[in-house]
């Protein structure tokens, strides 16, 4: 079985080892290539085309995006077993989004509990439901990004409306082992006070939901759009204070749920 | 495993005016011990060496300045002056002669000496001259070994000037029974022998100078109580006449006798070590399981009601202090060695009881918290990590590790124990090691480790091979053929180990002859009252009286030396890049010389490189290191060495978890490794080996020729067993994996893998618990030592000057960590000013 999944090829753009804020513990993550959404905000800019692309940093080319089998990927999860055992931690995918190369990220999930090893993905939850269902039994930890509760200003910050994310997210929290909601907070976008509750009371809906990450927004991506000959449009956003995350904190708290700054 | 919840203490003021105290001047030199030892030997040479010693001791005991500092609650020091030296003229003082006049300027260590006690010390060195431990230690080397030396491929100055030290005394048995107990001990041993042995004379006169030195070691606490009464009765501040009283009671007490409470414990302890430190030279007297014999004192004085947490912790704080209060001066070679006045006092918490349960208690948080109070570079506090150590212990261990004060030092039971078992300890005493000095295990109070025996430099061996044994037009090793005519990598690989055994086996020789001239020379009685079973055995422990006896000496530059075979490997026989006659004159010219790389930035580098260990380097030293540079480069560019360096540049290295690499890193250490434990010493012992450089991977460096890992000539090696500064670019994981690949058990005499951490990824209780985890994960892969810088703005401005220094370090950015130099310019100065806000 382990050979079969181990000859699965996908696209990646990064491993990334001794990750500690994406999920429990120490974490190795991989970033897949390819994005259903354009947030105005993205980091990782470079991971929203699936294709193969060239990046100019410092004068320097630098191809970005690779396209690797299972066990590849695997050869170089299980060096850091260790540390994983040790801290609680594990694998994270993340991206891009890794609902859009399903059976590659079902491969890299699946081998990783053969190996015993404590799984999560980062996600937008843009899928079709049934994409997002074959991979659950294998998936420890759910961190699902709700942006905004009204659509079109969801659209319009991301390019896609929200129903479907909301309608996954419910199915998600009744199907999945964890779901734990992420918020990035942007402002201009989505963080007034008013803004954060609405996330929260929606995500206090869901079933077995009961913890928020709140993530402040960061300008560290903004280099990456030069890079790849693109415009940074969130320019003039800065970092919301720690003041103010905190607030937010309390309101998240105050619905009832566990929240957090940052991951 | 316990849950000991253990809560943090607060500093006693008084703490912080010890330390205001202890460093507001800088170290001196004293000449009163030098003086009373000569003038103790001049009437006394018609003895056996070993009753000369002690009666020397006891001379400089009766006689030596006693001095209180002031607020002090642990008393006892041998110098006037704070963090002030002795001197040794027994053990050489031709170098110190030499360096009179410049010792207090020059950049390593410098030490203020009056014009009163150079004249002091000229009057009495001439003495010395024909009766030391080196110049009987060099009649006993061989001429080759001789020359080896004189090349700089290795060094075994440390016991050649100095005494051997690097031990732990049974202190527990000290504090229990006092030196009293010890001349009872020695006195039924004397007992039990018949003048008719063919042994009789030898036992019964060390018998004679163990009981002399513990009379002597009595004496001098006497003083001190009297000298404490004396102060009180002049005292106008009551609380402090007090003090003073209550320290002159102690003082009358112990070391006499057993200690009757934890405050006269802690009294007795200091002065176990602190004269210790006044018999022989030797440094790394290392107190080891501080936290296991000081326990039972604690427990009764703290069950009874009779001491509270926050006075136990005040003299705790007092010992801490006073362990700076000893310092060495040293020979300008070994100070850039060993370099930061350090004495090397390793003090080791938490681990396991002799009976395999884990040995944590209160007094091993208490060790951790006086570290905090203090920030000193003394005690080399160290931490003992088995599978068994409770989370919190190490939590807190972490806590201390976040300051960025570099301590504690994590030691990995599970390596370390089978270890010494294979050294024929028993499971017992295996379990209870301890640390000395750096990083090298020994059971206390029965071992004679001889754990510094030599700096081997294992770059220097690759030069051996590709001059073939002859440089300058000299004769310095074997032959091992002409390195161009090789064919095969194995041929190559051959050649290196045969130069290895060969300078390893002429290191063997220089150790032992050293060895034995420290047996006839420098026999220590009071050392030895304190080391089983010398008393049993009737002989010191320079003579072999103890139960365990070793050689330990310590190769370093296995990264380069990796990295170099690899190089050779896939460049040179697999892919033929180039060929090895090319790389040998790409080797000779420095990789192109002035083509590859220009003398200013070799300066530079070379200079920054020092910095980094501490020392200050001015205009003079960089217009030193110019001159030599430019001298050593060639003036005529070549191309192609050059073009041979990029190519080794682009190649896998060590410390990146590629499994290749890392095994050939196995391979090249075991060239090393293996060798020496074939060798036996003088005392009966075995030798073992260590992979550690302390300092000396940058002064030794200094000496050493370009190699093949594409290290420029007089650069750095690399340190220990981590990999070469730079050259580990894919996270900490990755670099402790590839360390974990070397076999740490047989290196038994320790090994020293340093990593580099900035403050923020130790951030929250999340990040000290990931800490944790990520030290634990390297042991459960079998490595033994690990130490952690935790690196400042400073270093953060530095590193964007000079990235390629500083291609693993760790830096929290946002919602993740990141390798700093990874980050662009922006970001990185966005992480600096944050840091800066931080600090406030």
């Amino acid at each position: 079985m382990l050979d079969k999944l181990g000859a699965v090829k996908g696209r990646i753009f990064n491993i990334q080892k001794f990750s500690v804020h994406d999920g429990p513990g120490i974490r190795t993550i991989v970033f897949l290539k390819g994005c259903a959404l354009r947030c105005r905000w993205c980091c990782n800019p470079e991971s929203q085309e699936f294709k193969i692309q060239t990046m100019v940093q410092n004068g320097k080319p630098k191809t970005v995006g690779q396209d690797v089998t299972v066990d590849e990927v695997m050869a170089k999860i299980i060096k850091d077993m260790p540390y994983y055992k040790r801290s609680g931690g594990g694998v994270t995918l993340s991206g891009g989004e890794s609902l859009l190369q399903p059976e590659f990220a079902s491969a890299i999930l699946q081998s990783c509990k053969l190996y015993g090893i404590h799984t999560a993905m980062e996600s937008t939850g843009f899928a079709s439901f049934d994409v997002i269902e074959k991979l659950l039994p294998y998936l420890d930890l759910y961190l699902m990004d709700i942006k905004h509760i009204d659509s079109e200003k969801h659209e319009a910050f991301t390019t896609k409306p929200n129903k479907r994310i909301l309608e996954n997210a419910r199915k998600i929290a009744e199907c999945a082992k964890k779901l734990i909601i992420r918020v990035p907070v942007i402002p201009t976008f989505n963080d007034t006070e008013e803004e954060i509750e609405a996330i929260a009371r929606f995500a206090v809906s869901l079933p077995n939901v009961n913890e928020i990450h709140l993530l402040p927004y960061h300008p560290f991506g903004s280099d990456k759009y030069a890079a790849l000959g693109r415009e940074y449009t969130m320019q003039h956003i800065v970092t919301p204070s720690e003041a103010h995350m905190e607030k937010l904190k309390a309101v998240c708290e105050k619905v009832g749920l566990k929240a957090q700054i940052g991951g | 495993m316990q849950i000991y919840n253990f809560p943090r203490i607060e500093k006693s003021p008084r703490i912080g005016h010890l330390i205001d105290h202890m460093f507001k001047e800088m170290p001196q030199i004293e000449a009163d011990r030098a003086e009373l030892m000569t003038e103790s030997f001049k009437k006394t040479e018609s003895l056996p060496m070993i009753e000369r010693k002690a009666k020397a001791f006891r001379h400089i005991l009766e006689n030596i300045p006693v001095t209180i500092r002031p607020e002090e609650l642990i008393v006892g020091s041998t110098t006037v002056r704070p963090r002030s030296c002795q001197t040794f003229p027994e053990f050489s003082y031709e170098w110190l002669e030499a360096e009179l006049d410049t010792v207090a300027t020059r950049s390593a260590d410098p030490f203020y000496i009056s014009e009163e006690n150079k004249a002091r010390l000229k009057k009495i060195h001439p003495y010395w001259k024909g009766r030391t431990t080196s110049e009987l230690a060099t009649s006993y080397m061989e001429p080759e070994t001789l020359t080896a030396i004189g090349a700089n491929i290795f060094t075994p100055d440390n016991y050649f000037y100095n005494g051997v030290g690097h031990v732990t005394v049974n202190y527990g048995k000290i504090l229990k029974i006092g030196y009293t107990g010890i001349i009872e001990e020695a006195k039924a041993a004397m007992e039990k022998l018949d003048i008719g042995d063919g042994d009789y004379v030898a036992r019964n006169s060390f018998l004679k100078a163990v009981i002399e030195s513990c009379e002597a070691a009595i004496t001098f606490a006497k003083r001190y109580s009297k000298l404490a009464a004396d102060e009180a009765s002049v005292c106008t501040d009551a609380k402090r006449a007090s003090e003073l009283r209550q320290i002159s009671e102690n003082c009358a007490h112990v070391p006499a006798y057993g200690a009757r409470s934890f405050y006269e414990a802690c009294q007795s302890f200091w002065f176990i070590q602190m004269l210790i430190q006044t018999e022989g030279s030797g440094h790394s007297i290392s107190p080891g399981r501080f936290d296991q014999y000081m326990y039972p004192y604690f427990k009764a004085d703290y069950e009874a009601g009779k001491i509270t947490l926050e006075q136990a912790q005040e003299y705790i704080d007092c010992i801490w202090v006073k362990l700076n209060d000893v310092n060495k001066v040293r020979d300008l070679a070994s100070a850039e060695g060993f370099a930061g006045y350090s004495a090397f006092q390793n003090l080791i918490a938490g681990g396991q009881t002799p009976d395999g349960r884990d040995a944590t208690n209160e007094l091993s948080f208490m060790c951790i918290e006086a570290t905090m109070h203090v920030l000193l570079p003394q005690p080399s506090f160290s931490v003992r990590v088995w599978n068994g150590s409770p989370h919190e212990f190490l939590v807190r261990a972490a806590e201390l590790t976040r300051t960025g004060v570099g301590l504690p030092a994590y030691y990995n039971d599970e390596v370390i124990v089978p270890a010494l078992l294979n050294r024929g300890l028993t499971l017992e005493d295996a379990r209870d090691y301890n640390i000395i000095g750096c990083v090298e295990p020994q059971k206390s109070g029965k071992t004679d480790g001889w754990h510094d025996a030599a700096f081997f430099n294992m770059c220097r061996i690759s030069e051996l091979v590709f001059n073939n044994g002859i440089e300058n037009g000299k004769t310095v090793s074997i032959q091992t053929g002409d390195v161009t005519k090789m064919e095969t990598f194995e041929e190559f690989f051959n050649a290196y180990k045969a130069q290895m055994e060969y300078q390893i086996k002429l290191m063997v020789n220089a150790d032992n002859a050293i060895d034995k001239a420290h047996a006839e020379r420098a026999p220590l009685p009071f050392l030895s009252s304190m080391i089983e079973d010398c008393i049993g055995r009737g002989k010191s422990v320079q003579e072999g009286g103890a139960i365990y006896n070793f050689t330990g000496p310590q190769g370093f530059g296995i990264a380069n030396m990796a990295d170099a075979m690899y190089a050779v490997k896939k460049l040179v026989f697999e892919e033929k890049k180039f060929t090895m006659a090319e790389l040998k004159a790409a080797l000779e010219s420095n990789f192109g010389g002035t083509d590859g790389v220009d003398a200013q930035k070799l300066t530079t580098e070379i200079a920054r490189q020092l910095m980094a260990t501490g020392k200050t380097v001015g205009e003079e030293e960089i217009a030193k290191i110019y001159a030599q540079v430019s001298a050593a480069l060639p003036q005529a560019a070549s191309g192609k060495g050059a073009q041979i360096l990029e190519e080794i540049e682009k190649l896998d290295r060590f410390g990146n978890d590629i499994e290749e690499v890392d095994l050939l890193a196995r391979e090249v250490a075991y060239t090393y490794t293996k060798p020496v434990e074939k060798y036996t010493n003088p005392r009966g012992g075995q030798y073992q080996a260590g992979l550690y450089p302390v300092s000396a991977n940058v002064p030794l460096g200094a000496q050493t020729g370009a190699t093949p890992d594409g290290r420029l000539a007089f650069t750095p090696v690399a340190d220990g067993v981590s990999p070469v500064a730079g050259r580990d670019v894919s996270g900490p994981t990755a670099a402790a994996n590839s360390v974990a690949k070397l076999d740490h058990g047989i290196a038994s005499n320790g090994t020293l893998f340093n990593m580099k951490f900035h403050p923020s990824a130790l951030k929250g209780e999340k990040g000290l618990d990931n800490f944790v985890s990520l030290i634990r994960a390297f042991f459960d892969q079998k490595g033994s030592h690990m130490q952690f810088n935790v690196v400042s703005r400073e270093t953060l401005y530095d590193a964007q000057k000079h990235p390629e220094n500083y291609k693993n370090l760790v830096v929290r950015v946002a919602g993740y960590s990141a390798l700093f130099t990874s980050l662009s310019k922006s970001l990185q100065d966005d992480i600096i000013r944050r840091t800066e806000q931080s600090t406030f």
